[in-house]
């Protein structure tokens, strides 16, 4: 690594919890390394000392749900060399695109006492629906190991390896032992893209699919007609894909489908 | 006198906790089945306090329960969830680590081994799995150092089966139940009233110097009967079977409109060929810290269902979930046999269970060959 400059790391904020943000600084023993390999010149989570721009890599938060998130995503893709989402709400929305599936107005007029002042979007959309992303890391909330490999694999200039295939390698891998199989539990696993490091199967619950659809179109529907075979109706069914990664194309079709 | 291969005695109930003691004196890991998460797991075990006692399985096409038994059998399950691959061949393996020393970089090999393993409850077909991994990975020339260490120095108590679980069908594959040559120690377990004993034979030399060890007493007649009926009995409880043309079939249906019915089904989850005892399929990740002062190399299990498995440059060659059963399914039963001299399934029925959806190999040859009839009367219909 060349010794001159150490890049400089922007960490910015949508519309998200800032869960995965939390990550970063969650490295602990790592976080020192991180500061050495790295001068983080924007995080406000972490300090508030602004570095300015550009920035060699930016790391991106949140989901678009604002017209001034529009405009301010433009700029950042402007300062940004890299730009990496983190997490399920900037990789596909997140939890708050449940309203695209609804009438946003509705939910304004109940919810404020005021709506007249608020602007929002219709819809909560990925940050990808805006502007170039150079790399996604999945997760609700992302897995800081996979953030730390994506950090190390970028300042020593190699591919990350962060896995695409599915969940249920990470149970094999790990010798967990399926629950769809062994106790009749449904799960989202075979149709999610593996990362979190099998926290759930491996506390013998299905996947709740923080993830993320399994890349090359998963096959949604045959996983759903064995849900439906194994007892579960068209609205639980429906339910298992509208969360974290509701407005991910692949889930978003899949759960359309159970729309009565 | 000291027994020698081939040597059969009878070891009681109690006798079971001295071989494995036995064993752990001489250094061996002991891995046997154990209960864990709803299934058999082949892990260590200290006595035969760990092994499953009472416990059967009932596996199905996606559907895999533990049941209490009539008897206090240790070993009257079928199979544990996975195999003995996950101790031969781990899910992950450091191949070297290499560290920034001065201007250049030092490297140090993998890991160290382990103990040497005694596989306690090695069924027929698993035999014949293991038998098959030592073609894959000892074939001259090409030596996995790891996996060749491990096995060399692993003790093998097989098992016989005297019963078959619905998804088993090692009978057709040619494989079981009656426990082929190349384990150390067989054991027929049989319960008659309150006598809980084994049939213990000597199959190497290893074995029959553990086996003198135990100066147990010379099998009854009544015995040595009783247990060469429980390989039959367990042939006679196969529901499925493998069809003996299946090289032939498949490499006639390498264009079938199956393949897209079947990806209609497949969730290309891989499951399947990690469960399979034979496959054998891994890649390769490097790392570094993010200092770029330390570098590993580590090998992961891989499968062909999985998206970057056949990616080369511009992309995967496999893209559709059919190619990537087509792909799975040939290999095993096909092409498996141009590549190692045999076919890559053993009849064990893993994938059968552990496939989410319940995707049944037996059957998708069956339908293929289906087909292939039905084509081949409509041509003669046509002369
Ligand atoms: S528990 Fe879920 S993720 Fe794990 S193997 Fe089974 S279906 Fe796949
Ligand atoms: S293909 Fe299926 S039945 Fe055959 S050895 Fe592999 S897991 Fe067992
Ligand atoms: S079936 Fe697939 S995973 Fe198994 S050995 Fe063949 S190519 Fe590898
Ligand atoms: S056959 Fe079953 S276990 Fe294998 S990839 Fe398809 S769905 Fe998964």
């Amino acid at each position: 690594m060349a010794e001159t400059r150490r890049p400089k790391l922007a960490v910015w904020k949508f519309s998200s919890c800032d869960g995965c943000q939390l990550s970063l600084l969650d490295c602990e023993l790592e976080l020192l390394a991180v500061a050495e390999a790295v001068e983080i010149a924007y995080f406000l989570e972490a300090t508030r000392t602004v570095g300015k721009g550009p920035y060699d890599l930016s790391l991106v938060e949140g989901s678009i749900t604002t017209p001034h998130d529009v405009q301010r995503i433009g700029e950042v893709r402007r300062q940004s060399k890299l730009l990496v989402t983190i997490g399920a709400c900037a990789t596909a929305g997140g939890i708050q695109a449940l309203r695209n599936f609804k009438d946003i107005k509705g939910f304004i007029d109940r919810v404020y006492a005021h709506p007249e002042y608020i602007e929002a979007l219709a819809t909560s959309t990925a940050i990808a629906d805006h502007v170039t992303v150079d790399f996604e890391l999945r997760g609700c909330p992302i897995n800081k190991n996979q953030l730390l490999e994506l950090l190390s694999a970028l300042l020593n200039r190699r591919k990350p390896n962060i896995p695409t295939y599915a969940e249920c390698i990470e149970c094999k891998t790990r010798g967990t032992v399926c629950v769809m199989v062994a106790k009749g539990e449904p799960c989202l696993g075979p149709v999610v893209q593996a990362g979190c490091g099998n926290l759930c199967p491996a506390q013998g619950r299905g996947c709740y699919g923080c993830f993320g659809p399994l890349g090359n179109l998963p096959n949604t529907a045959a996983l759903t007609a064995q849900f439906a075979a194994m007892g579960m109706d068209r609205r639980d069914i429906q339910r298992r894909f509208r969360s974290f990664n509701a407005n991910a194309q692949a889930f978003r079709k899949e759960s359309e489908a159970y729309d009565d | 006198m000291a027994p020698s291969i081939g040597a059969k005695v009878v070891l009681l109930r109690e006798d079971l906790d001295r071989l494995i003691a036995e064993l752990r004196e001489r250094g061996y890991v002991v891995i046997g089945p154990t209960l864990g998460e709803g299934a058999i797991l082949y892990e260590e075990v200290t006595s035969s306090g760990d092994l499953p006692a009472g416990w059967s399985d009932v596996a199905e096409a996606a559907a895999y329960r533990l049941q209490e038994g009539a008897d206090r059998r240790l070993f009257g399950y079928s199979l544990a969830a996975q195999g003995w691959k996950r101790h031969l061949y781990p899910p992950r393996q450091r191949l070297f680590l290499a560290e920034r020393a001065g201007r250049g970089f030092r490297l140090s090999s993998g890991e160290a081994d382990g103990a040497p393993m005694a596989l306690l409850g090695v069924r027929a077909c698993e035999l014949a799995a293991i038998q098959i991994q030592d073609r894959v990975f000892t074939k001259e020339g090409f030596t996995e150092p790891g996996y060749a260490g491990r096995r060399r120095a692993a003790f093998i108590v097989a098992v016989e089966c005297g019963r078959a679980a619905a998804t088993c069908f090692c009978a057709s594959a040619g494989t079981g139940p009656a426990v082929g040559p190349g384990y150390d120690l067989l054991l027929n377990e049989m319960i008659d009233g309150d006598a809980h004993r084994f049939l213990a034979t000597a199959g190497s030399d290893n074995g029959a110097a553990i086996l003198g060890g135990l100066s147990c007493r010379p099998p009854t007649a009544a015995e040595l009967s009783s247990a060469a009926a429980q390989p039959a009995a367990a042939a006679a409880q196969q529901q499925r079977r493998i069809s003996a043309d299946a090289a032939g079939v498949l490499t006639r249906a390498a264009e079938s409109p199956h393949w897209e019915a079947v990806s209609k089904r497949c969730l290309t989850c891989g499951n399947c060929t990690m469960v399979c005892p034979t496959c054998f399929c891994t890649t390769v990740e490097d790392i570094t810290d993010l200092s770029g002062d330390i570098a590993e190399r580590w090998r992961q299990w891989d499968s062909c269902f999985t998206i970057d498995y056949s990616y080369i440059h511009g992309g995967s060659v496999r893209q559709s979930g059919a190619a990537r059963y087509r792909q799975w399914i040939t290999h095993k039963l096909a092409s498996w046999h141009r590549q190692f001299g045999s076919s890559g399934c053993v009849g064990c029925g893993r994938c059968i269970a552990w496939c989410p959806v319940g995707i049944d190999i037996t059957a998708e040859l069956h339908a293929l060959e289906q087909a292939e009839q039905v084509s081949k009367g409509g041509d003669n219909g046509a002369d």
